[in-house]
């Protein structure tokens, strides 16, 4: 376990000195939010029925915004090359990368989501739901980003086409976690959207960390 | 400060044979028919022009680049048929947000043991170990990532252009490491445009009109 907890606290370290890189996430976030109000008007009621998927839709965007610091430093600098030369697992090494990952961004967004779904008016009876949906669905937005960061490792415009390769791959995450939160504010049962929330993260942990080595072995040739 | 040296007892045996090797870049041939032997404390030299593949023919036998023909046959070492091995590219896996201390410590835990403060000692950079990784000028990156040998616990070596931007003092480091290490059966693969200096050194060389390889004493 040691070469994966110190890659994991290595990535950790680099969160911490360079927070500036996480706040610009964070910032994003809000100001992707708080320009629906500002654009479509303050009226609570429609800013109510769009709150989920506001709410949704700039974590996804944001979590875009995150993923070119996964792998190619990494990749510029030959420390991929340290991996793929190594003993260590890479796949343990892909794993313990995204859970520094999640760490830093995923759970920044989950924290922050309450806030901004008050300010959208969201009926209180989803804060929970929303912040449980992005729980499950923000690993799995790490996990598949992974597979794109890894993949567009010394394509040029690489922020660009990873956000083709990705956003599709986040439809149905995105699509369950509004779901679920619009279920519970119009008392019908969230949980089935939870359920495949969970079953995506579930095989999002089994397939995106193979897909990812296999993509850091073609970029390393 | 007196730590003991890092890295004692030989490793297991260890050979290389490779046959009829090519490589191929982007469709283009790059080299072929390359034939060479190593066994555990021998020294190659990978010599050159620019282009005639010394990089390749590292990354090849690092396998991080598949063959275009031929094979590479390590025996004895680990039960894989590649042993575990150390590549040091031209690039230097030096992050400018971590001291030198946390760095080699990293490398440690990543894939060695042993002791942080013998391997910087053994790359001359000791005063070095607080100071972030961005503060350091390019000979020291390059002596910092070298000191990740002293770390790693694999009987082969990989090194590319290694004494690129080194000053005297840190190529006799650099030249000692390499000693002891094939004194404890390891092998060293260099790809260089200086001689090296390293005592029996043998020569693998690329090129365009010389395709094959040539042993020299």
């Amino acid at each position: 376990m040691r070469p994966y907890l110190a890659t994991f606290r290595r990535d950790l370290r680099f969160a911490v000195r360079h927070g500036a890189d996480t706040a610009v996430v964070l910032a994003f976030f809000v100001v992707a939010v708080v320009l629906f109000p500002l654009g479509i008007g303050p009226a609570a009621e429609t800013l109510a029925v769009i709150a989920p998927g506001v709410v949704w839709v700039a974590a996804l965007l944001a979590t875009l915004l995150s993923l070119d610091r996964l792998f190619a430093a990494d990749f510029e600098d030959g420390t991929v090359d340290l991996f793929l030369t190594g003993r260590t697992s890479l796949l343990l090494v892909v794993l313990a990368k995204c859970a520094a990952h999640w760490l830093t961004t995923g759970l920044p967004l989950i924290v922050l989501s309450p806030v901004l779904a008050a300010m959208l008016h969201l009926p209180a009876a989803g804060y929970l739901m929303l912040a449980l949906g992005l729980l499950l669905g923000t690993p799995v937005l790490t996990l598949l980003g992974a597979v794109g960061a890894a993949l567009v490792l010394g394509a040029r415009r690489g922020g660009v086409l990873i956000a083709i390769l990705v956003l599709p791959l986040y439809i149905p995450v995105l699509i369950f976690g509004v779901l679920s939160v619009d279920a519970v504010i119009h008392a019908a049962d969230p949980w089935p959207h939870i359920l495949l929330l969970g079953a995506a993260l579930l095989a999002g942990l089994v397939i995106a960390p193979p897909a990812a080595v296999l993509a850091l072995r073609s970029a390393a040739e | 400060m007196n730590a003991p040296e890092n890295g004692s007892g030989t490793y297991p045996a260890l050979s290389l044979n490779v046959e009829g090797l090519a490589c191929a870049r982007g469709g283009r041939a790059v080299f072929g028919g390359l034939d060479f032997q190593a066994a555990g404390g021998d020294a190659i030299e990978l010599r050159g022009p620019n282009g005639a593949g010394k990089s390749s023919l590292l990354r090849l036998l690092a396998g991080l680049l598949p063959p275009a023909a031929g094979a590479i046959v390590w025996t004895g070492g680990a039960e894989t048929s590649r042993p575990a091995l150390t590549y040091c590219g031209h690039r230097d896996p030096v992050k400018p947000w971590l001291t030198a201390r946390e760095q080699l410590a990293w490398w440690r835990d990543l894939e060695g043991n042993g002791s942080v403060e013998a391997a910087a000692r053994a790359m001359g950079i000791g005063p070095l170990l607080d100071v972030a990784g961005g503060l350091l000028s390019a000979g020291q990156r390059r002596r910092l990532a070298l000191a990740r040998l002293a770390l790693a616990e694999t009987p082969a070596w990989l090194l590319d252009e290694p004494s690129v931007s080194l000053d005297e003092d840190g190529a006799a480091l650099l030249t000692a490491m390499i000693g002891r290490h094939r004194a404890r059966g390891g092998l060293v693969v260099v790809a260089t445009h200086q001689p090296t200096g390293l005592p029996h050194a043998r020569t693998v060389n690329l090129g365009l009109d010389a395709p094959g390889g040539a042993d020299g004493a």
